[in-house]
C-alpha cells in the first residue's frame, strides 16, 4: 500500500497573537496535484512555508517522505534538527515564490545551476546541461544568458520554476505563482504548471486561478481561519460546495 | 457616431515659434563676483610670505614620496582589515545568537565611542600595560619590539575602521530583499553560504559609495599615525620643517599630495561600482 508522500497531522502555528494554523491534518499523495485555496489570511500560504521549513511549526508534526520535518525523536523527546539537516531536508522540496525572488546579480542560467552547484556539490558540465534542458522545457532557450531584470515577470517566474527543479525535489510548492504578474502573461507560467503535473510531478499550489484548480487539480482544499473546511475533488468542491463558507468565498471570488 | 467637431478658434499654432533664451544676468554676475574674490586670494598668497619654490623643491623629494607610499599602504591594508572586521562582525549582529550579537555591539560601541588618536596611542603605548606579550611556554617578546609604529597604527586605524564598516555593511545587507534570503534557503543553502553567494554580492552594491567615503577618510586619517612616529608624508613633512623652518610650504606639498590621492580614488570607485551593478542594468551585461 502507497504512503502519502507529505503527512500534516495537527500543526499549528502562530505569529504572536495571530493563529495562522489551527491543528491541520492533512494527506499529500504521490503524484497529486493539490489546490489550496481560500482568502488571504486563512493559513494556506503558511501551510506550505511549513512544509518548506521557512516557517517553524509550533505544534504537530509534518512528515515528508516518511520523515518528520525539523524535530527527531531522542530518549522520549523531541529535539531540533540543525540547520545543516534542515537543508538537507528542503532539498526534498522545491519552492515558487509569488514575487520569483531570483537572484537578480545572476543571468538564468546561473540562477538554476546555483544550488546543484553549490549545495549540492555537483559537476558544471553535468550541471549546465541539464539547466539548459529545463530553460528549454519552461521556453526560454533564449535566455539563459539573460540577467532576471532583462525578463518579463512570466519569464522570471518560469526562471524560478527551473531553478527549483533543478535541484530534483520530490515535492513541488507553489506559493500563488501567478498573483503577482500582469494578466497577459499568467498562461504562460499556468501552461508550465500543467506541463508539469501531467508529468507526474506532486505539486502544491496555493492560488487564485480557480480556472487552473478545475482543469489540473486532483484535489481542491478550501482553507479558512487556519483551519481546512472543505476538500475533494475539484469539480466538487468548486462546483457543488457543502459548507457556507466555501460557497461565500466562491461567489466572492466569481 | 458624431463626426468629430472642427477645432475651436483662439488657440494659434506655435509650432513655428522658437523660446528664446534667458539672458541669466544673476548668474553672470555671481560668476564674475566668485572669479574676482578667487583672484584676490591667489594674489595675496602670490605677495605672502610663501616660498613657492620650497613647494616645487620638496614636492617629489625623496622622503616625501616615501611618506605618501606610507600613506597609502597604511590605509589600504588598515581599510582592508577594517572590511574584513566590518564583514564578520555585520554578520554576527545579524546572527539569531544572543552572544555573538552582544559581543558585535560591545565592539562597535568600544571602538565607535572612543577618539581615533587616543586608540592609536594607547596601542602605540601598549608596553605600559604588558611590557612582555606572547603566548605562555611557547613564544614571548618585549612589547615595545613587537608594537612598531606600523603594527600600532595598523591595529589602531584597521580595528577602528572595522567598527564603522561594520554598520555600513549591516545597512547593506538589510537592504536585500526578505525573498532573497528566502529563496536561498529554499535551494538548501545555509546562512553563511547564503550569505556569500547571494546577500552579499548584493549589499555590495549599495554599501561601495559609502565605503568610498570611509576609505578617502582613511587616507587622511592615516596622518593621526604621525603622533606615532608612522612615517607617513605628514609626518615626514614635519620632520623637513623641523629643520628648514618651512612649516606652510612643506604643508601645502602634503596637502598637494593628499588631493592628488584622492582625486584618483573617485573614478576608481566608480569602476567598482560597474562591477557590481551586474543585473541591475536592463540592457547593460
Amino acid at each position: 500500500m502507497t504512503k502519502p508522500l507529505v503527512a500534516i497531522r495537527s500543526v499549528s502555528k502562530s505569529f504572536g497573537e495571530f493563529q495562522a494554523l489551527k491543528s491541520v491534518s492533512l494527506d499529500v499523495w504521490p503524484g497529486e496535484v493539490m489546490c489550496l485555496i481560500g482568502a488571504s489570511g486563512s493559513g494556506k500560504t503558511t501551510l506550505l512555508r511549513c512544509i518548506n521549513q521557512l516557517a517553524i511549526i509550533d505544534g504537530g508534526g509534518i512528515w515528508l517522505d516518511g520523515e518528520l520535518l525539523g524535530l527527531r525523536e531522542q530518549g522520549g523527546r523531541l529535539h531540533r534538527l540543525s540547520e545543516r539537516e534542515i537543508g538537507r531536508q528542503r532539498l526534498k522540496t522545491g519552492m515558487v515564490f509569488q514575487r520569483f525572488n531570483l537572484f537578480p546579480h545572476k543571468t538564468a542560467l546561473e540562477n538554476i545551476i546555483e544550488g546543484p552547484l553549490q549545495v549540492q556539490g555537483r559537476k558544471f558540465d553535468e550541471v549546465r546541461g541539464e539547466a539548459l534542458e529545463l530553460l528549454r522545457r519552461v521556453g526560454l532557450s533564449a535566455k539563459a544568458n539573460s540577467y532576471p531584470a532583462q525578463l518579463s515577470g512570466g519569464q522570471q517566474q518560469r526562471v524560478a520554476i527551473a531553478r527549483a527543479l533543478a535541484m530534483k525535489p520530490m515535492l513541488m510548492l507553489f506559493d500563488e505563482p501567478t498573483s503577482a504578474l500582469d494578466p497577459e502573461l499568467v498562461g504562460e507560467v499556468l501552461a508550465v504548471m500543467k506541463e508539469l503535473a501531467k508529468s507526474g510531478m506532486t505539486m502544491m499550489v496555493v492560488t487564485h486561478e480557480l480556472g487552473f484548480a478545475r482543469e489540473v487539480a486532483d484535489r481542491v482544499v478550501y482553507m479558512d481561519q487556519g483551519a481546512i473546511v472543505e476538500q475533494g475533488r475539484a469539480s466538487d468542491v468548486l462546483g457543488a460546495p457543502r459548507e457556507e463558507r466555501t460557497k461565500a468565498f466562491l461567489s466572492a471570488v466569481i | 457616431m458624431k463626426p468629430a467637431p472642427a477645432l475651436a478658434e483662439g488657440f494659434p499654432d506655435l509650432s513655428g515659434m522658437r523660446i528664446a533664451r534667458e539672458p541669466h544676468w544673476l548668474r553672470w554676475l555671481s560668476a564674475a563676483l566668485i572669479i574676482l574674490v578667487l583672484a584676490a586670494i591667489a594674489r595675496a598668497f602670490a605677495n605672502g610670505q610663501i616660498e613657492w619654490s620650497y613647494v616645487s623643491r620638496f614636492i617629489a623629494a625623496k622622503v616625501i614620496l616615501e611618506g605618501i607610499v606610507n600613506t597609502m599602504v597604511m590605509a589600504v591594508l588598515a581599510m582592508a582589515l577594517g572590511i574584513f572586521l566590518g564583514i564578520v562582525v555585520a554578520i554576527m549582529r545579524l546572527s539569531p545568537n544572543p552572544v555573538l550579537k552582544t559581543v558585535a555591539a560591545g565592539y562597535t560601541w568600544l571602538f565607535r565611542g572612543t577618539p581615533l588618536i587616543l586608540q592609536l596611542l594607547l596601542w602605540f603605548n601598549l608596553a605600559l600595560v604588558f611590557p612582555t606579550i606572547g603566548i605562555p611556554v611557547l613564544w614571548s617578546a618585549r612589547a615595545v619590539d613587537v608594537m612598531t609604529p606600523f603594527l600600532a597604527a595598523l591595529l589602531g586605524l584597521g580595528i577602528n575602521q572595522g567598527a564603522y564598516t561594520s554598520e555600513v555593511m549591516r545597512a547593506g545587507m538589510l537592504s536585500v530583499d526578505i525573498g532573497q534570503y528566502e529563496a536561498a534557503q529554499a535551494i538548501g543553502m545555509g546562512r553563511l553560504r547564503a550569505l556569500r553567494r547571494i546577500i552579499l554580492p548584493q549589499a555590495m552594491r549599495v554599501v561601495i559609495p559609502p565605503l568610498g567615503n570611509e576609505f578617502i577618510g582613511m587616507v587622511k586619517a592615516t596622518s593621526l599615525a604621525s603622533v606615532i612616529q608612522y612615517p607617513e608624508v605628514l609626518h615626514n613633512a614635519e620632520n623637513i620643517y623641523y629643520a628648514n623652518s618651512r612649516v606652510i610650504e612643506l604643508l601645502i606639498v602634503a596637502g598637494l599630495w593628499y588631493l592628488l590621492v584622492v582625486s584618483i580614488l573617485t573614478p576608481l570607485q566608480m569602476l567598482l561600482e560597474r562591477r557590481f551593478a551586474r543585473g541591475t542594468l536592463r540592457f547593460a551585461q
